[in-house]
């Protein structure tokens, strides 16, 4: 385990002393301001478009410090050489890669802290209402999403050469589900055969990363959520987390290296 | 177009002895680096086997006890020296207080110690060697492998580099490294190893090889086929 957190200490490092989050964090600051300005008004149904705007900015961002920062984190290794002195220790590359994955979302897991305080200030100031409790269950929620697209974006990156490659590909399919995963069941049957079978079995093969959206329950105030589905939520996070991770290994155990 | 492969080894087998210095010579592609990767788990041989006291190098238990320093240094610049050493000192489980001792003796032994909190991006060629020298020793190996390790250095960064295996060779420890410079393999090495196009041309002691011949670099250039015509 130290080797695991050692290796993720330096993704955290890394991450810090480099600019992507203090531009994120500031774009996504100025423009909830910005917006936030409308409830001079204090008109409640503004508030409600303030926090839908800047939760879809957390949203946003953290989808892309988690994407760019796990995508180049195998190939940049490779590029710049580091694992060669790295791999050359008693480090497994099963744990580089639990290291790397465990590094990016601890990192996106402090970006989205940030980000989660920004947004219970600014709403508590102007609306008075501090509902903590929802808060933190679609920070936890979210954070777990991201955990799911962290490891596939890593199986990504052992598979695909280029960052930017994997970084499309992966942001492509992570909207994909977030906007259509809801729908694809009802979809599915509305189709004929064989394309219904085929849409069902994607639809039962798929991440479900829109489930972890509680976006309407924060903006609309509809009470918490409650610790059973939480759990069941981290549990087939899990599951997503584990097999996305074991594929990587595959990918990379028998890879060779050459300096 | 024809798929040809290429052997890059065939046939190598070498026993390294302890508290040794080893010199692995050979000309470009010859197959010295492949043997560094395979012996350090970064290429799977495709028949054969590899170990480091008699682990099978496979496993990351038998790189317990080496060093590495690649040819060139690679290392994550925009850590410290000191953050970096940290960091492998933590991988081979070094206790916070051993790692602190541990550091402080090496940014002295290879003179970093006023550059200790900078990034390494900001370090010269030079400078940046003797971290990856330092990250070799961490663990304080019985074996050390270095991959032309003053390959690329003005002649003071080569001798500083030289002085260091030097001192490392009186306190006991084997040492592997891959030269192309005949008169620093000459200086410091007990035994060395020529292979030419992935085969072991010869092996034995420097002056052994060397018998006959006018130095080590004759004997070398004899041994891998290229005659030197003589001056008149």
């Amino acid at each position: 385990m130290n080797t695991t957190f050692a290796l993720a200490g330096v993704v955290i490092k890394e991450l810090y002393r480099r600019k992507d989050f203090y531009v994120l964090f500031v774009l996504s600051a100025l423009l909830t301001l910005v917006s936030g300005a409308a409830s001079f008004f204090h008109d409640r149904n503004i508030i409600g478009y303030i926090k839908d705007i800047c939760l879809l900015l957390i949203w946003i961002s953290a989808l892309i410090i988690a994407v760019v920062t796990t995508a180049r984190q195998i190939p940049a290794e490779r590029e710049a050489r580091t694992i060669f002195p790295l791999l050359a220790k008693p480090v497994s590359r099963w744990q580089l890669i639990v290291g790397k994955f465990l590094g990016c979302w601890l990192a996106t897991g402090l970006a989205l802290l940030v980000f989660y305080v920004f947004f219970a200030v600014l709403v508590g100031t102007r609306d008075g209402h501090w509902p903590l409790g929802i808060y933190l269950e679609a920070a936890w929620m979210q954070w777990l999403m991201l955990a799911i697209v962290i490891a596939m974006v890593l199986l990504g990156s052992i598979h695909f050469a280029a960052p930017s490659s994997t970084t499309t590909i992966c942001v492509s399919v992570v909207v994909g589900i977030l906007i259509l995963g809801g729908h694809l069941r009802q979809l599915a049957l509305l189709q004929p055969e064989p394309v219904q079978t085929l849409l069902s079995a994607v639809y039962f093969l798929m991440p479900h990363l829109e489930w972890y959206d509680l976006r309407d329950f924060v903006v609309y105030e509809s009470g918490i959520v409650g610790g059973g589905p939480l759990l069941l939520a981290s549990l087939y996070a899990a599951v997503w987390v584990a097999i996305f991770l074991i594929l990587a290994w595959l990918g990379f155990r028998r890879k060779s290296l050459n300096t | 177009m024809r798929n040809t492969v290429k052997v890059a080894l065939q046939g190598l087998d070498l026993e390294v002895f302890a508290g040794e210095v080893f010199g692995f010579l050979g000309p470009n592609g010859a197959g010295k680096t492949t043997t560094m990767n395979v012996l350090l788990g970064f290429v799977p041989p495709t028949s054969g086997k590899a170990s480091l006291f008699e682990i099978d190098v496979r496993q990351p238990i038998a790189r317990q006890r080496i060093g590495y320093l690649p040819e060139l240094t690679y290392y994550y610049k925009f850590l410290t020296a000191e953050e970096l050493l940290r960091f492998y000192a933590r991988i081979f489980g070094l206790s916070r207080g051993e790692a602190d001792r541990r550091i402080a003796e090496l940014l002295k032994l290879v003179e970093l110690e006023h550059a200790a909190k900078r990034p390494i991006k900001g370090y010269s060629k030079g400078m940046q060697q003797r971290c990856g020298l330092a990250q070799a020793l961490i663990n304080n190996p019985d074996l050390l492998i270095l991959d032309e390790p003053t390959s690329g250095l003005d002649p003071l960064g080569r001798m500083k580099v030289r002085e260091i295996i030097q001192r490392l060779k009186n306190e006991g420890k084997t040492v592997f490294f891959s030269s192309h410079e005949m008169g620093e393999v000459e200086t410091i090495c007990d035994r060395v190893a020529i292979v030419h196009q992935g085969e072991l041309k010869a092996v034995g002691k420097v002056a052994d090889i060397s018998a006959g011949h006018e130095n080590l670099e004759k004997a070398f250039l004899k041994i891998v086929g290229f005659e030197t015509t003589p001056q008149p």
